[in-house]
């Protein structure tokens, strides 16, 4: 490459030139990575701080650990299909996988002291589309970002005395989901309870029109009301115990309800429930047909991302999903990582 | 490949040049979505396979080209050091841009996610089922994708050597367009500018 006139660059200034640019593609590696920014929210941390004050419990998901696997099928009406071209809203029955669990990061909690249920469902067709969600029992959740989640979990494990007064003075959301956590109104039953999506979603239908919507799936089962107290005197496995023996006897029903939001409605807090009379699909019924232990059952390995959705249904502006997904891998990879602590023998009947 | 050839073939610097910006591009997308919460995370992850798996199918028609098309010699007096190690090198970035999109693709098949792209190409799982593979698969994607940065950096420092100290026509024979010393573009196929190269 001669440049003969004038003298060449020296050696020096060239090898200066390329450590320079080594040293500047580390620099902005490191930077993306997050490297130079510990402020930033990571999944990691997301993760770090649901754990209870003795530390995570290894092998389990570090939310919802406690839970059982059951397998059915969705019934789909073909109501669905008016605003969804997903695979799922099609005629027809589609098999289902799924867990149900409570909101604890601790597996070997009494029943009786967790207030959120929640449900992992995943949809699957024949032809091959996945539809994974996470469900909850809770109306509406408790706050309206994940930056305000992770600050919630920080003053939950607080000391401070004052810690969660201050905090709810600073996101007086969080009153609608405390008035529904402080109610006495529990159920004796997985299968008596509501499981909310509280995420919005956009379903896209055959034109190609997005549609936003909530998804509810609503028991058949009547609610047989009961205090924690009374809960508790039936055992610390109950809902388990319960649940086996009522799928043993009969399919446990919901109807997956999907709730279109009006014009104008916001769709990126959860912590907000749209009006009532918001217009409503009813898009089939859910069955449950087999409960298994999770240690040998099929839920066991599976990660119920929100965000794993067919075609047909999208991620909204609710900032929620693309959070949870980024969280939920994480503990995913912890809790497949850490397989060998994971009691894999079923425990003795509940 | 034509004897005497001083430089890749035009086909070969353009696989070489836009899949060196699609595995560049990967990297910062890895380390920048596992470390986010924020909405752009879900975008991300779905370039990050769509991007990884097309990086994998280039790898295969770029090694099918290689096999034609041969390399233009190094130089004569390179060290034979030098000379080793830029063969090494070069089977190691060729065995890593399919390794790691194989192991991104198996450690989503071992952990049961379904594989899907943009444009909602759905991929097969290529193996079964498990959370001890997973890990495995987890930690190889992990520590090679770093271990892959780094022979690129490598890499890049060797072909800055080559341009910058010792102006050997190494850098010449991959650049994307002619070089400097008269040779045209898309003339680049015939042997007249053996200049470029001090062999
Ligand atoms: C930023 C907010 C949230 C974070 C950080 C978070 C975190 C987690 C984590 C780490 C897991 C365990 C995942 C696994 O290992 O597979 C989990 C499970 C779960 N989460 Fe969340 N979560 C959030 C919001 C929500 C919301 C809004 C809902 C309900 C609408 C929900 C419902 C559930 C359910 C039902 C499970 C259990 C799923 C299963 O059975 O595998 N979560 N969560
Ligand atoms: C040239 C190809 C590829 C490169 C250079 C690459 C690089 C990376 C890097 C640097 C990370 C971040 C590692 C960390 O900091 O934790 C990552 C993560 C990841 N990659 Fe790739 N990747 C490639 C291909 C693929 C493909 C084809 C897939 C899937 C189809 C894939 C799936 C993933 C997933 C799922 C993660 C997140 C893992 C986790 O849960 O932590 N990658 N990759
Ligand atoms: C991700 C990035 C990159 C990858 C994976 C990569 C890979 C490779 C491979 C496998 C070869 C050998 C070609 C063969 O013999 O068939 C090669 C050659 C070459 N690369 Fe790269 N490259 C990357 C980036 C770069 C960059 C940024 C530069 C320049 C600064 C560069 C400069 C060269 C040069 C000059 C050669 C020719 C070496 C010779 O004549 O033997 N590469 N590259």
């Amino acid at each position: 490459m001669p440049q003969p006139a004038s003298r060449p660059r020296s050696t020096l200034a060239s090898l200066a030139l390329i450590g320079a640019v080594c040293v500047a593609a580390t620099g902005a590696l490191a930077y993306t990575a997050g490297w130079l920014s510990p402020d930033r929210l990571t999944p990691t941390k997301l993760v770090d701080a649901l754990a209870p004050p003795t530390g995570p419990v290894r092998g389990h998901r570090r939310n919802h650990a406690k839970g059982i696997c059951f397998t059915g099928e969705f019934q789909s009406n073909g109501a669905g299909a008016a605003i969804s071209r997903a695979q799922a809203f099609e005629a027809g029955q589609h098999p289902v996988l799924g867990r149900f669990n409570l909101g604890t990061p601790e597996p070997l909690v009494a029943d009786a002291s967790v207030r959120v249920r929640g449900m992992g469902l995943e949809i699957a067709t024949q032809r091959g589309a996945v539809w994974r969600a996470a469900l909850i029992n809770a109306p509406v959740f408790p706050v309206s970002t994940p930056e305000a989640f992770y600050a919630l979990l920080q003053t939950s494990a607080s000391k401070e005395p004052n810690a969660m007064a201050g905090f709810a003075a600073a996101h007086p959301e969080i009153a609608t989901f405390g008035a529904w956590a402080k109610s006495p109104d529990w159920t004796a039953s997985y299968a008596e309870e509501p499981y909310n999506s509280l995420n919005a979603f956009l379903f896209v239908d055959g034109a190609g029109t997005e549609h936003a919507a909530r998804w509810s799936l609503r028991p058949e089962a009547p609610p047989e009301r009961i205090t924690p107290e009374e809960l508790g005197r039936r055992g610390d496995d109950v809902l388990e115990r319960e649940i086996t023996q009522r799928v043993a006897a009969a399919p446990a029903r919901w109807t997956l309800v999907l709730t279109l939001a009006d014009p104008g409605d916001q769709t990126a807090d959860p912590s907000r429930a749209w009006p009532e009379g918001r217009r409503s699909i009813e898009a089939g019924t859910l069955l449950v047909q087999r409960i298994e232990a999770e240690a040998d059952g099929p839920c066991r390995a599976i990660n119920f991302d929100p965000t794993i959705l067919p075609d047909g249904i999208r991620v909204s502006d609710d900032p929620f999903p693309a959070a949870r997904s980024a969280a939920y891998a994480k503990s995913y990879d912890l809790r497949t990582a850490e397989s060998a602590d994971y009691p894999h023998h079923p425990k003795a009947a509940p | 490949m034509i004897a005497g050839n001083t430089r890749f073939t035009a086909a070969q610097r353009l696989l070489h040049w836009s899949m060196a910006l699609c595995i560049i591009a990967m990297f910062f997308i890895g380390v920048g979505m596992v470390s986010s919460v924020m909405p752009k995370y879900v975008p991300l992850l779905a370039t990050h396979k769509t991007l990884g798996l097309a990086i994998l199918a280039l790898a295969l028609v770029r090694l099918a080209v290689r096999a034609r098309s041969g390399a233009p010699p190094l130089p004569a007096d390179l060290p034979a050091p030098m000379r080793l190690a830029a063969e090494l090198s070069h089977y190691g970035l060729y065995a890593l841009m399919f390794a790691l999109p194989l192991l991104g693709w198996a450690m989503l098949s071992a952990g049961a996610y379904p594989v899907v792209l943009y444009g909602g190409i759905r991929l097969p799982a290529i193996v079964p089922q498990s959370e001890v593979l997973h890990t495995l698969l987890w930690n190889a994607h992990y520590y090679l994708a770093f271990a892959f940065f780094a022979l690129v950096l490598t890499h890049v420092a060797a072909a800055l050597f080559h341009a910058l100290v010792r102006r050997d026509g190494v850098f010449e024979a991959m650049a994307p367009i002619g070089s400097r010393i008269g040779a045209a573009p898309g003339t680049d196929s015939d042997a007249g500018h053996a200049a470029t190269r001090k062999a």
